[in-house]
């Protein structure tokens, strides 16, 4: 086992290396010259002299990956543009708030998926199968900021129950989890868990209608265990599928909610990359990238070795 | 009487039935016939085929210029007389807006598919067919554009290569690229190995001869069914991207687009801010559920 995660682990560090060989490589796909894209424009000739060589933006382009990649690693991103501040301090911030919004999403959108996964197969080919079908086909193919949209319009504008934008008063810095806050949470998260909601419904229904059909099932029935009973057995073997999924999904939700952040003003990195893209910021572009592929990586690590643990039958190949 | 009549009822029914075995004859009727008999499907084409009509006659079924606006008829609600759906912020009549604004989604929503469907079942089958160190090479690659979120890879490179069209349609097409290489690669892998395939190399035929008669034909239904659900996600995508200020950019009608600039008007005429995202939402689910459609009826798996 142990020797399964050191491989794993040993295989996830090329990926990572290359993720950040192609993050490096986007402040060289700018238009211009690079170094208009780390400074600002109006830096005096002497800074950007000093940029040049410090970046070393003479060399060919390995020696300059490796010179970024050493900065890198001692948590350096560079400096924003548009604030001046470094791009580090920036995503500490928005990350935690990131994080936060997509993991209330992500468990919103697991207890919804689950549940109707399982009525959905267990009721397969009736109404209720239908229905949920059509909801996590729905979830699937909505533009989420779209039904942000929709949810700011019914809940803030017509009934006036929750507020459409930001993180409470005193923004993220003074965020506490009273109503006072969490009421700013509640739209953009239901808005976020639309689409892992649809995701583990599918999953759900396709792993319990598939372990219901197996022998071990009927035998149980044959035995004339409870259904509830059966039920637990039948979740105990669709955990290690579905936790997959979900882990997976909140990778995505990281680094799919731009989209909403931006309809609802949530200040993390969503938002972050919204400005930059906006000032044609690219060092916050750069850096909030990488952060969130590397997390995405980290996270479909975790997800691996998670379900080889959970779920001894699949092979450590 | 029903005992006499019954028993010479299975022969007299053999000449009905003879037919109906030749009827089952080709591969594309079947799938024909069994789209014929899936109700949501081919509700699905029929709205996507009008939709399609009207953005193509946009130009005729406009009634006033999508670009040009009277500031003095700003926002008019849906329904009002001269504007049918109304006017978005500008005063631009919502109607020749969102028929223009489906030319652009389209394009964007098709195009990039397009792209990736041509280099990535091109990059894919080679990997499935040559294996060894180009399946290697291609499928190590295409396992770091899997470490990237779609959303994300897709700001990214817009974002680096700044707003427009052009830069939009490359963001996404490189998004889509690697997926089509995955999909291309698996099918080809598994019909590479198939005996018939063996029994074709055997007997002298050219490397070419066997893709394109023997590979090409059972490989390229999965992608094609694969691709049709990537409009779907395209549009989204291409939608955001122009909701982010990527992609399109103004005056130029574009749903993503204008579902942003009619966000301000969201307080004053909710409505009429929903107009472009239920465009959207409607296109993509049509896809979405014509690409399952096409999957059962082509007994694709998926």
């Amino acid at each position: 086992m142990l020797f399964y995660i050191l491989r794993r682990v040993l295989y996830a560090l090329p990926i990572a290396l290359a993720v950040s060989l192609i993050c490096f490589l986007l402040v060289h796909i700018a238009p211009g010259d690079p170094v208009n894209a780390i400074i600002s424009p109006d830096a005096p000739a002497e800074v950007v002299a000093q940029v040049r060589a410090e970046y070393g933006l003479d060399k060919p382009l390995p020696a300059q990956f490796v010179l970024w990649l050493g900065r890198v690693l001692q948590g350096d991103l560079g400096t924003s543009l548009s604030s001046g501040r470094p791009v580090v301090a920036e995503l500490v911030v928005a990350v935690k708030n990131t994080l936060m919004l997509s993991l209330v999403a992500a468990m919103i959108g697991f207890v919804a998926g689950t549940l109707l996964g399982i009525v959905a197969a267990i009721r397969r080919g009736r109404w209720p199968d239908k229905l949920a079908s059509a909801l996590a086909a729905g979830g699937v193919s909505l533009p989420h900021y779209w039904l942000g949209m929709v949810l700011v319009v019914v809940f803030s504008v017509t009934l006036n129950w929750l507020p459409a934008l930001g993180a409470g008063a005193g923004g993220s810095e003074a965020w506490a989890w009273d109503w006072e806050h969490v009421q700013f949470l509640v739209l953009p998260a239901i808005t976020l868990s639309v689409i892992p909601m649809g995701i583990v419904t599918r999953t759900v229904r396709g792993v319990v209608i598939e372990i219901l059909n197996q022998d071990f099932t009927v035998t149980l029935h044959g035995k004339g265990l409870q259904p509830l009973r059966i039920a637990l057995h039948v979740l105990k073997n669709a955990a290690p599928a579905v936790l997959a999924v979900m882990g997976l999904q909140l990778g995505y939700l990281m680094g799919g909610s731009i989209l909403v952040e931006t309809v609802f003003s949530w200040p993390g990195t969503g938002q972050l990359l919204n400005g930059a893209i906006f000032q044609r910021d690219i060092p916050v572009l750069q850096g909030t990238i990488l952060v969130l592929a590397l997390i995405f990586v980290l996270l479909n690590l975790v997800v691996d070795l998670m379900q080889t643990t959970l779920d001894p039958r699949i092979k450590r190949s | 009487m029903n005992s006499i009549t019954s028993s010479p009822l299975p022969c007299a029914a053999r000449p009905d039935a003879a037919p109906s075995i030749e009827r089952s004859d080709s591969y594309w009727q079947g799938v024909a016939r069994r789209i014929g008999r899936d109700p949501v499907t081919l509700v699905c084409a029929a709205i996507l085929l009008l939709m399609l009509l009207a953005i193509l006659a946009a130009p005729w079924l406009s009634p006033h210029d999508p670009l040009q606006g009277s500031l003095l008829r700003r926002l008019q609600p849906v329904g009002s007389p001269g504007h049918l759906l109304g006017t978005d912020e500008l005063g631009r009549d919502m109607l020749s807006r969102l028929l223009h604004g489906g030319r652009l989604s389209w394009f964007l929503g098709i195009m990039p598919v397009l792209i990736a469907v041509v280099i990535g079942a091109s990059l894919g089958i080679l990997a499935g067919y040559a294996g060894g160190g180009t399946n290697m090479l291609i499928m190590r690659t295409t396992d770091v554009f899997y470490a990237f979120p779609s959303v994300l890879l897709a700001v990214a490179i817009s974002g680096a290569l700044g707003p427009g069209i052009t830069n939009a349609m490359l963001s996404l097409s490189l998004v889509f690229i690697p997926q089509v290489i995955r999909i291309a690669e698996s099918t080809t892998t598994s019909v590479r190995n198939l005996d018939y395939i063996e029994s074709a190399r055997a007997s002298g035929a050219s490397v070419l001869t066997i893709v394109r008669v023997h590979l090409l034909p059972n490989v390229l239904g999965p992608i094609f069914v694969y691709s049709t659900s990537l409009i779907s996600v395209a549009m989204i995508l291409a939608s955001g991207l122009s909701f982010l200020g990527l992609g399109t950019r103004p005056p130029d009608a574009e749903w993503g687009l204008m579902l942003n600039t009619l966000r301000t008007a969201i307080y004053n005429q909710p409505l009429l801010t929903m107009l472009p995202g239920l465009c959207i939402f409607v296109t993509s689910a049509c896809f979405n559920m014509l690409s399952d459609g096409l999957r059962s009826a082509m007994d694709v798996r998926s």
